[in-house]
């Protein structure tokens, strides 16, 4: 027997002791990253790569594609996507999902027009503003009392509010109708930037986030008496979002005006999203309610038997979708200038690719929100790009299609070829 | 001897007209590993859910370190410091090892996770099992093997400084070398002072390990003996309703 157990022994460190995958040099990290890769664990580094290909594919097919102009276009074309992608990450996450986000971010928005625009009710934008969220609240706590509490599968209660919410929204905003967005704030939000000195703001703060996070973390991990991942990645990270925020920024600070007057600076979408990221992930990461959301998308008894609240979890999850979703939907109606009757409707499946593209999970239990991101930016620089190659809209859709078809096939045959299943995990 | 940490007195549970067990007396004692066999239906399942709080007992007396208590809901058992790990085993395997020990009960400080010392516990803990087959405690549960999840589940026990600790089938569904394993790991659960109940279809396992066999039959406990004065066949006789424990003492 003990032979049977010394051939178990750990390769690396001294044996009896067991090893945290944090310890060991810079070495050591990259060949332990590489290993996760190679396990199936790719993260979003295939909509990395595919991204970097697309923008290196578009940049020489097109001279309109690499200019600071573009750039900020891509950012706020983007946003709404990246947005919606990161609310559906929390059902997706548990295994669920919510084709209604499109539609409630229309009824949300349908609302907030009818209440604010000053031909209508001509209530403070910031009070409807708050009803609107507020309803994505409230349309959350119904989707989430059908799904977790009557056990209905998502799919089933969220394609019937899809349909019906269609509805709900032709009623609020009547037949035909279309109410511009009059707010010179919500208009702002996609059509104003920063300052320039704002940006670079911006950037230090990220910098310092990163670093004092970081630091406080390695404090606590001493004090506890465990190690630490070595500082030279630290150092690295910050080096890596110094220089790529740095070029991000620079090109944005730029002047990418065409006429007389001056534009200049990051779009103010930018910023937001960026916070919305940062708090999702601290909360999926560091707290309770992001753990259990992880534990209940891999296996909900045994979340059960440890005393995890499994309804409670699924209702937060939904009632969070459902909010950021309306944040997405703010975001379209300053790039659109509008509202109608079917805002928001043709949106949900693309968030949903966004997500898959980045390679979180449908299964549940796997995926960040960071991933959602970038996989949302992967589709919208194909839709930026094959839109300056002026090809007809038809190729766009097909592109993405296989793009997403791509994406899973990548991560399905990562998995088989490291002797995994293609189900689950 | 030491006295029994739990002890059963004539417990009966029925599911309407159907009496699963018929009154059924059971003692488990700290530090020792005490076996419970039977044949599919016999009421080891029922028996089990009884004292983890999931099914309440119809009638009977539980007593916990010589005091009566009530077991009413999981919460209370957990309370108690009676631990079960589940057959299917009750792990996250998208959560890494540390994640899935915590899970439920995670060390908070600030409102977000300590991960440090929550890493620190487990570690120890699994050190302290002579665990040797895990490399790190931050791998993933799905990259780990049968026996290699068994133990997780059994050290997450230990890290709750269960008292009782009820393993349905441990063994089962795991090759010989991770048997192996998790039979010594049991056996060190119980040098810790752990009172170990552990049911098992697998006789050599239960004569490797066990210091006392009780054998069910349809919901009567018919044999409550020493392993070292019976043999495998008694028992099978017992477990299959072809012997009685009187005839054989006699």
């Amino acid at each position: 027997m003990t032979a049977i157990i010394s051939q178990d022994l750990p390769t690396a460190g001294p044996p009896g002791v067991i090893g945290s995958g944090q310890d060991g040099g810079l070495r050591e990290q990259v060949t332990g990253y590489i290993q996760r890769v190679r396990s199936g664990e790719m993260g979003a580094l295939p909509a990395v790569a595919g991204f970097v290909v697309l923008c290196v594919l578009f940049t020489t097919l097109s001279p309109y594609f690499f200019t600071e102009r573009n750039f900020a276009n891509l950012m706020t074309q983007a946003a709404t996507l990246v947005m919606l992608a990161m609310a559906l990450v929390f059902v997706i996450l548990l295994g669920e999902i919510d084709l209604s986000a499109g539609v409630t971010s229309g009824v949300a928005m349908s609302l907030f027009v009818v209440l604010s625009n000053p031909g209508g009710l001509a209530m403070n934008w910031v009070l409807a503003l708050l009803i609107s969220l507020a309803t994505g609240v409230v349309i959350g706590l119904f989707i989430g009392f059908f799904v977790a509490r009557v056990g209905i599968p998502s799919f089933v209660v969220t394609l019937g509010l899809f349909l019906g919410f269609q509805g709900l929204q032709l009623i609020i905003i009547g037949d035909g109708g279309l109410y511009r967005i009059q707010q010179p704030e919500i208009i702002a939000i996609q059509n104003s930037n920063l300052p320039v000195w704002g940006g670079w703001v911006m950037l230090a703060l990220i910098l310092t986030i990163t670093l004092v996070t970081t630091l406080l973390d390695r404090r606590r991990r001493s004090r506890a008496g465990v190690a630490s991942r070595t500082i030279a990645l630290l150092w690295i990270r910050l080096a890596i979002i110094a220089v790529l925020g740095g070029v991000v920024v620079g090109l944005l600070s730029q002047n990418r005006g065409t006429g007389f007057l001056a534009v200049s600076g990051v779009p103010i979408v930018v910023p937001i999203t960026l916070l919305v990221l940062w708090i999702g992930t601290f909360v999926l990461d560091r707290t309770k309610f992001g753990r259990y959301l992880y534990a209940v998308g891999g296996n909900p008894e045994a979340a059960r038997r440890s005393g995890i609240k499994v309804v409670g979890i699924k209702w937060a999850a939904f009632v969070v979708c459902s909010t950021l979703a309306v944040i997405s939907g703010v975001f379209s109606a300053s790039k659109v200038g509008s509202v109608d009757a079917a805002f928001g409707r043709d949106i949900v499946l693309s968030g949903v690719a966004a997500a898959v593209v980045g390679g979180v999970s449908l299964f549940g239990g796997r995926g960040r929100l960071i991933h959602a991101a970038v996989g949302a930016l992967v589709i919208a620089v194909i839709t930026n790009g094959l839109g300056l190659l002026n090809l007809p809209g038809g190729v766009n859709f097909l592109v993405t299609g296989g793009v997403l078809i791509l994406a899973a096939t990548v991560d399905a045959v990562s998995r088989v070829r490291a002797g995994g299943s293609i189900l689950r995990s | 001897m030491d006295a029994p940490i739990i002890e059963l007195t004539d417990v009966k549970k029925s599911f309407g007209p159907v009496s699963v067990l018929k009154g059924v007396s059971l003692k488990v004692y700290p530090g020792k590993i005490t076996a419970l066999v039977g044949d599919n239906g016999a009421g080891k399942s029922t028996l089990i859910k009884g004292l983890a709080g999931v099914q309440p007992y119809d009638e009977g007396e539980v007593k916990f370190q010589g005091v009566p208590v009530a077991l009413h809901n999981p919460r209370e058992a957990a309370h108690l410091g009676i631990e079960v790990v589940y057959q299917d085993l009750a792990l996250c395997d998208n959560l890494d090892i540390v994640q899935n020990m915590f899970l439920g009960r995670e060390d908070i400080e600030l409102g977000t996770f300590d991960e440090g010392k929550m890493e620190r516990a487990a570690s120890e803990t699994l050190q302290s099992l002579s665990v040797r087959t895990v490399k790190s405690v931050r791998q993933k549960v799905s990259s780990l093997s049968g026996g290699q999840r068994q133990t997780v589940a059994i050290a997450r026990s230990v890290l709750k400084s269960a008292k009782v600790v009820i393993l349905d089938e441990p063994t089962a569904a795991l090759g010989v070398a991770q048997t192996e394993q998790v039979l010594a790991l049991v056996k060190r659960l119980a040098e810790r002072g752990v009172g170990v109940l552990m049911i098992s279809h697998n006789l050599v396992d239960v004569f490797q390990v066990a210091d006392y066999i009780n054998v069910l039959y349809l919901g009567q406990m018919v044999a409550s003996v020493e392993t070292s004065r019976t043999t495998s066949d008694d028992v099978v006789g017992y477990i299959t309703g072809s012997k009685t424990y009187i005839e054989v003492s006699a």
